[in-house]
């Protein structure tokens, strides 16, 4: 697997062929607090880069999930939906969250690296 | 407006606090560890809470101080003891719910515990139903914690003897290195626990030697979950100026005598809402898998008719699933059933259900 990129959105993506596996980091989770409920798109969706892909739930709030590239979706971790309490465990692992036939390679570009993103993150903490 | 901070607030800090703006206070929403963790550990062990944004409010007074309470608060307090706390409200002309409170008779007249949102605004209807007569001292000198969870009361009886004693919503004056304090038996968790009244000066001191017994301190957060685990309601989502108490399924917090007699502001509504049962009802509410319907979520009947919505609703530690409140017509207010919540436009099942989600017996 290539290297993650990471978006604006805390998002995470790791890139195989022309299939990318999306995430949530780390840092969002640490932000979201205990997740106790997730929402995955349906597989055979097309979804559009910064659009709507999915919910996760805290104790506290509920939080959309958005896809930080374009294309199809072509699989989705159930394990997460039947325990959404791994998110918190193995968000950058394990707890991915679906996975997109790319469509458009050049949307990687845009996204940013390890560094940049902690970086922006730890600006973007409260 | 600045928010403001309790007497605790550089405790908070040194125990790695997350703050949340509530009420126009800085509060802890949780510490180091997470919510449910720190819900887990209330239930399991025993837990400290800072309420000090809560107003603790006094009044003196005798015989006439009773009179005039009872026609703003629904409850008995003729016949409260002495050292005896009571569940009740403000209400207003329409029957509907100015704040919840605490009322407590001592030796001098009464303490009530209003909401930090409403303290204010509580006041101020209080005096204007007074008409000059009776002081108002809405203590600022006065921190408010408490300490809940099945550890609770062989914890604190070490550090305050005599407190294991208490009996549920009575309380009375303890000495803290010789300096007073009042503690009661009661609490917003479901689980037996303790809230007292200490003085700022002091709190951080008696905060120190429960967490040096091993007691952990809760967040806000682990507090709303816990509360509507035990089905207790939160002022502002699952009551507010336009529910009425029978409305909002309390009506036992309405003493008998009080019922028959009236005399208080909103008795008209009420009192029709007890003969003619009200067109709708707080109730319990359990989606069946583990959608969480939070409040403002719309409550549908089967055959499809909006019958209803959430006021309150999260995931229950405890309970492990999702757990809300919510008003539906009476007709549809029974425990089991079957009805749908309808979240982000889709429709999941759901039923009514029995509150609370999360039993636990009070030390009575």
């Amino acid at each position: 697997m290539s290297e993650k990129k990471f978006s604006k959105q805390h998002e995470w993506v790791s890139v195989e062929g022309k299939m990318a596996t999306i995430g949530i980091t780390k840092h969002a989770t640490e932000m979201l607090g205990d997740i106790v409920f997730v929402e995955l798109p349906e597989k055979g969706k097309n979804v559009i880069k910064e659009g709507q892909a999915g919910v996760v739930e805290s104790t506290k709030a509920a939080s959309d999930i958005y896809t930080p590239i374009t294309g199809e979706i072509i699989e989705t971790n159930q394990s997460i939906v039947d325990d959404p309490g791994a998110v918190n465990k193995d968000p950058e692992g394990n707890a991915w969250l679906f996975k997109i036939k790319i469509k458009n390679k050049s949307e990687l570009d845009e996204l940013m690296s390890k560094a940049d993103y902690d970086k922006f993150a730890k600006e973007n903490t409260n | 407006m600045e928010t403001r901070k309790t007497a605790l607030y550089e405790y908070h800090k040194s125990l790695d606090a997350k703050f949340v703006p509530f009420a126009g206070y800085q509060m802890p929403v949780h510490y180091s560890s997470s919510i449910i963790e720190e819900h887990k550990i209330t239930r399991s062990e025993a837990g400290l809470f800072d309420v000090s944004h809560m107003g603790q409010l006094s009044i003196e007074g005798r015989d006439d101080l009773i009179l005039a309470l009872e026609k703003i608060i629904p409850t008995d307090l003729k016949n409260i003891k002495l050292n005896q706390s009571k569940y009740s409200f403000l209400t207003n002309e329409n029957g509907g719910i100015y704040d919840d409170l605490i009322v407590r008779k001592v030796e001098r007249g009464f303490n009530i515990i209003l909401n930090a949102a409403c303290k204010d605004n509580d006041c101020k209807i209080i005096k204007n139903a007074f008409d000059g007569k009776f002081n108002l001292k809405l203590h600022k000198d006065l921190s408010l914690i408490a300490l809940q969870g099945p550890k609770a009361s062989r914890i604190l009886e070490n550090i305050t003897n005599g407190t294991s004693s208490l009996k549920f919503m009575n309380g009375k004056n303890f000495s803290y290195k010789g300096v007073q304090i009042y503690i009661t038996r009661s609490g917003y968790t479901g689980e037996d626990g303790f809230e007292i009244s200490i003085p700022n000066n002091i709190v951080e001191d008696f905060a120190k030697s429960l967490i040096a017994k091993g007691v952990r301190p809760i967040g806000l957060g682990a507090r709303d979950t816990l509360r509507l685990e035990a089905g207790l309601c939160l002022y502002g989502h699952d009551i507010n100026e336009s529910t009425t108490p029978i409305e909002a399924n309390l009506k036992w917090s309405i003493s008998k005598r009080r019922r028959e007699e009236g005399g208080f502001s909103g008795y008209k509504k009420i009192k029709s809402d007890m003969i003619s049962k009200p067109s709708r009802l707080r109730v319990g509410i359990k989606p069946a898998g583990k959608i969480i319907a939070r409040e403002g979520t719309n409550i549908l009947s089967v055959d499809d008719q909006k019958i209803g919505s959430i006021t309150s609703g999260t995931y229950g530690p405890s309970v492990n699933g999702p757990i809300a409140m919510g008003y539906v017509k009476y007709n549809f207010s029974k425990s089991g059933t079957k009805i749908f919540v309808e979240v982000r436009g889709k429709k999941y099942e759901a039923q009514v259900s029995e509150l609370p989600f999360y039993k636990k017996s009070y030390v009575r």
